[in-house]
């Protein structure tokens, strides 16, 4: 393919560049080139590749955020591990806490792809100067809103998920990939839990009813602000790190949740909410973005909490993560002639 | 024989080590120092947490067994219910038991009894557990000085609950003396490798000596089961 071959070009001048060649400007824009065609082609963009610089920022920045909010995300459901009510499902959290984890460890990886490291974005994430979805600053307050989460804020994830697995950033769409089964399993078993207690008795249906309530909102704002408020969208689309706008996503979500609200036996909390003919697409209520922003900018019901939390646990940690390196840099100095690398 | 009323006792006792224990490092979950470890201590909260579930549904009704029943009912060790402490805790807590619970299964599983088959798939998960608490005793051991220090008061602190490991359980047939004997040298072995000294102290005091097997437990394991029970308490007869 003639772009594949672009692109290779592309990759070998960026090597050059690096073993001291100067890279011109005529080089620059040959590079860019070759990347727009590239990235035109549906070719994937390689961690050694030539790349712009603000698709690298923009890279580290949206893959960060999404590997803090698997982190960060672990919280409102771990507040329930201990409390749930059969053994069954407590496996089953334990388990999806533990897939966040490794869902985390993922992207972090992938980011670093990129040339930064995970305790910088940790770091960034603990001052407050990288952001996590803004759903996880809302509280679990029933057994209920594990479900709650299960069914809309994994199938809101996933939603904005599935595309990503296709993005022009090699790592992350890989990443994605794996990270989308996972996610599929976990919102069907969230699904599962609503309907157990939608059929169950009559307080564990109101229980499942008013966990439904309170997340409908949160998880629509998980596709962000309308498209005409979106900063970064039409730059993302144009890399192919987003593949449709966050109204789309959006509607898209809502369509596939109605049938299975029904089918739930539960309702969503929204008068407005009906099927439009003429769109062939339901018509919604509108949101409360000043309540989105508000949460964005820290004032959330939880935001502080969880951030302490991650920063508690990360200092509480601190002398554990020392004694694993004092370890290491003891036992390899005195094992495999690695000490010499020390002199 | 006994084949109803002994294997129940036995299967309580190991089954409520296994749930114990899960609890407790499921209480770990978005508190690890290292993202990896909040893996790994997941990971062994779940495999303790399938152990449990296989062998209270050998002696009835897991939900009702572990849901239902009061403090004085359940008879697991003291020491799976310590609560988890720091790091340096839960670890010697992790390689306390799970020494001795990789020493269990394989004598279960090599035996013809009703328990060998659920140890002949536990203990390849127990052998990782064992793994996971020894290279971490050596970490924090023969790490810093602040974590050998923190490593040497865990091992100071949990060493009196190790004695009821061995007190023989009706209905397992296992060879309890040289089990003990076999572990006090295992775990001495980690020990002195991580720098450690191992504890001088009695392995058995006047309560922890298998007073957890006859369901005297200490106090903060009432608190324990009153939040794991307490939502499944609160809709009886509900099912999830």
């Amino acid at each position: 393919m003639a772009t594949a071959a672009t692109h290779q070009t592309a990759r070998t001048l960026a090597h050059d560049s690096q073993d001291g060649t100067q890279a011109g400007v005529d080089d620059t824009a040959a590079y860019e080139r070759a990347f727009d065609a590239a990235v035109a082609a549906d070719e994937r963009v390689e961690p050694r590749d030539w790349m712009p610089d603000a698709y690298r920022a923009t890279l580290v920045r949206q893959i960060a955020q999404h590997a803090h909010s698997e982190i960060i995300g672990m919280q409102p459901e771990a507040n329930w591990i201990t409390r749930a009510p059969s053994l069954r499902r407590k496996a089953i959290l334990m388990a999806k806490v533990q897939d966040e984890a490794g869902h985390g460890l993922y992207l972090y990886s992938a980011a670093e792809t990129l040339g930064t490291g995970r305790e910088e974005l940790l770091d960034k994430l603990h001052t407050g100067r990288q952001k996590y979805s803004s759903i996880f600053n809302y509280p679990t307050l029933t057994w209920a809103d594990v479900g709650a989460i299960g069914w809309l804020v994994d199938g809101a994830a996933i939603t904005n998920q599935v595309p990503l697995c296709r993005c022009s950033y090699g790592p992350y769409a890989r990443a994605m990939v794996r990270i989308c089964k996972e996610e599929s399993f976990h919102q069907r078993q969230g699904y599962e839990l609503l309907l157990a207690l939608s059929r169950g008795t009559p307080e564990q249906h109101a229980m499942a009813q008013d966990a439904v309530d309170r997340w409908w909102w949160p998880s629509l704002m998980m596709f962000g602000p309308p498209d005409d408020e979106s900063a970064h969208s039409a730059q993302s689309m144009a890399w192919k790190i987003k593949r449709h706008s966050n109204d789309e996503l959006r509607q898209r979500f809502v369509d596939i949740c109605v049938p299975q609200a029904e089918s739930l036996g539960l309702t969503l909390p929204d008068p407005d909410l009906r099927w439009n003919e003429e769109r062939g697409q339901h018509d919604f209520g509108p949101i409360d973005w000043t309540e989105f922003w508000d949460v964005l900018k820290g004032n959330g019901p939880c935001n502080e909490q969880r951030i302490t939390q991650r920063r508690r646990a990360h200092d509480e940690g601190a002398w554990v993560r020392e004694a694993a390196s004092a370890y290491a840099a003891k036992h390899s100095a005195s094992g495999a002639g690695r000490g010499v690398e020390q002199a | 024989m006994t084949t109803t009323s002994v294997p129940t006792t036995a299967a309580l006792a190991l089954g409520d080590d296994a749930l114990v224990l899960s609890h407790r490092l499921g209480e770990w979950a978005g508190h690890a120092p290292v993202l990896e470890e909040e893996v790994a201590l997941a990971n062994i909260a779940l495999d303790l947490l399938g152990q449990a579930r296989v062998l209270l549904s050998l002696a009835g009704d897991e939900d009702e067994l572990a849901y239902l029943r009061e403090e004085r009912a359940f008879t697991n060790l003291q020491l799976v219910e310590q609560p988890n402490g720091d790091f340096a805790h839960t670890i010697a807590r992790q390689l306390y038991f799970s020494t001795y619970q990789h020493l269990l299964y394989a004598e279960l599983a090599a035996a013809d009894g009703p328990f060998a088959p659920l140890a002949a798939k536990a203990v390849k998960e127990v052998a990782y557990h064992r793994d996971h608490a020894e290279q971490w005793t050596l970490r924090l051991g023969d790490g810093t000085d602040a974590s050998h220090e923190r490593m040497q008061r865990a091992c100071e602190t949990l060493w009196r609950f190790t004695g009821e490991m061995f007190r023989p359980v009706a209905g397992l047939d296992a060879d309890w003396p040289g089990m003990e004997s076999t572990w006090v040298e295992a775990v001495g072995d980690v020990l002195r490798r991580a720098t450690l000294t191992v504890p001088e102290g009695p392995r058995s005091g006047a309560w922890a000596a298998g007073a957890g097997r006859q369901g005297l437990h200490t106090e903060s394991f009432g608190r324990m089961l009153a939040e794991m029970q307490h939502l499944h308490r609160s809709h009886p007869g509900a099912s999830w």
